[in-house]
């Protein structure tokens, strides 16, 4: 286990409300760490909609998801926020007055005063595929990632999917598995072109077969898979003798650990008071599509209000013997100076 | 004919509210009237029709609005596009009728529509 990183707010969510966040925190001195379970910054809008057009962003007529994510990361650049991507936030324990301990799945552990969730929808996790019986398997020799890769050396793999990861790993995988079957729905993959002639090439030289299909059972015993069946086009059923099946069928939003937390819930979304945002936990805060309240709108821009209260209230924990001097952007020396513009 | 026209009349126009039916996994039926110009997804929505989720919102990035169109109703609402097609690739139950209620908007010539809604939309 690495040492305790010690900060002052910890966000949990690098969406577009976590991020700008650290602009608002920054504003007041307030130091941030940014975990988030994607690998990317950007939440829903590099995940979801990188490319779809956002229209209703104050002052800004017409911004793509990944746009808004580069320009915010332009705008919180001055207050230089650690990020840590690719980590699920396990657990946070409140140690005492301003005081909360967090911790991550990759065995990370901050001591923070305040602790900021901006989860959004929840954290995104790899799609299941609803086969009966598919949990046993799951960890065992049904995996959604791929960890390391020696693990599968000498199996006989199935990937499902159609996309860059599935097309990915057959690639990488092709050359150490016993053999490999690459199920997709259609014979027309999105993934990359070229690895999708890489991967017909395979097929062509007799070095990986495509089944097209959709996998409808598996059969195995204990965890173990053994073979599992493929349903084509035509509703035949063929059977695939396999060691481990490999789904990538993208990401899906689940709320995750968030509610273990202690915190008071209200249909997955945490209920806060709309003047600081704050939820029933003092210090723990719960700012953009997280939260709850009445006349609650589930938009980014609702969202940049909520962080800018948020930063306010969270000022009084980190700096509780300071009186906070409201102080605009535009006229303020001091706030120019820390965006390094003055 | 007078039948015909007289069934028509009131509800022409950009009053027309067209009538959607959903059935739901479980064999719940629902049948309410949609927009003109609304998708099927969003009159699930208004309606709060189990069984679609929409995590996206409506922005074909997400496959979690899937419905099975029923047979006689498809040539009228036609396949996907290549883009919704795509996203069909991360859904789950996919048949050949198989659309995304978000991508289907609701016009005149669907007022009767049938579509299922799957066991799971991913989550």
């Amino acid at each position: 286990m690495s040492d305790t990183i010690k900060t002052d707010v910890v966000i949990i969510g690098a969406g577009p409300v976590g991020l700008f966040a650290v602009f608002e925190l920054g504003l007041l001195d307030i130091k941030a760490h940014l975990i988030d379970i994607l690998d990317k910054v950007g939440g829903q809008c590099a995940e979801l909609y990188p490319e779809k057009p956002i229209y209703d962003i104050p002052g800004i007529p017409y911004i793509t998801g990944h746009g808004l994510t580069e320009a915010l990361m332009e705008q919180i650049k001055p207050f230089k926020p650690s990020f840590h991507l690719g980590e699920m936030v396990t657990k946070v324990e409140k140690l005492g007055e301003a005081q909360f301990r967090v911790a991550t799945d990759r065995d990370k552990i901050f001591e923070c005063k305040c602790v900021a969730i901006a989860a959004g929808g929840g954290s995104f996790q790899p799609k299941r595929p609803p086969i009966q019986g598919i949990e046993p398997y799951e960890e065992k020799s049904v995996f959604y990632a791929v960890r390391k890769m020696e693990n599968f050396r000498g199996k006989r793999l199935v990937i499902v999917g159609g996309g860059d990861s599935a097309l990915d790993w057959t690639l990488n995988l092709q050359p150490l598995a016993q053999r490999l079957t690459l199920v997709h729905r259609r014979d027309e993959f999105r993934g990359a072109p070229d690895s999708v002639n890489k991967m017909r090439a395979l097929v062509a030289a007799g070095d990986m077969d495509l089944k097209i299909g959709q996998v409808t059972a598996l059969e195995g015993d204990a965890g173990q898979l053994t073979a599992a069946s493929i349903k084509g086009k035509d509703n035949t059923v063929e059977r695939v003798e396999c060691d481990a099946m490999l789904p990538f069928f993208g990401l899906t939003m689940k709320l995750g650990p968030v509610a273990e937390w202690g915190i008071k819930m209200d249909d997955e979304l945490i209920p806060v008071d709309t003047g600081t945002f704050e939820t029933n936990i003092p210090g723990l805060f719960a700012i953009g599509d997280i939260n709850t309240y009445p006349g609650k709108l589930k938009l980014i821009l609702s969202g940049f209000h909520e962080a800018a209260l948020m930063s306010q209230k969270a000022y009084h924990y980190v700096y509780p013997e300071k009186k906070l001097v409201f102080q605009y952007t535009t006229s303020s020396t001091s706030l120019q100076k820390k965006l390094g513009v003055a | 004919m007078s039948e015909v026209l007289d069934r028509a009349t009131p509800r022409a126009g950009k009053d027309m509210m067209p009538k959607i039916t959903y059935i739901e996994h479980d064999g719940t039926v629902h049948t309410v009237e949609a927009e003109l110009g609304s998708t099927v997804m969003e009159t699930a929505l208004k309606n709060d029709i189990g069984g679609i989720v929409a995590e996206c919102g409506g922005g074909c990035t997400c496959a979690t609005c899937l419905v099975h169109v029923d047979q006689k109703w498809f040539p009228v609402v036609g396949p996907p596009s290549e883009e919704e097609n795509q996203m069909l690739d991360t859904a789950f139950e996919v048949t050949e009728t198989s659309r995304l209620s978000c991508q289907i908007k609701v016009t005149e010539a669907l007022d009767g529509l049938v579509v299922r809604t799957p066991s799971y939309q991913g989550r």
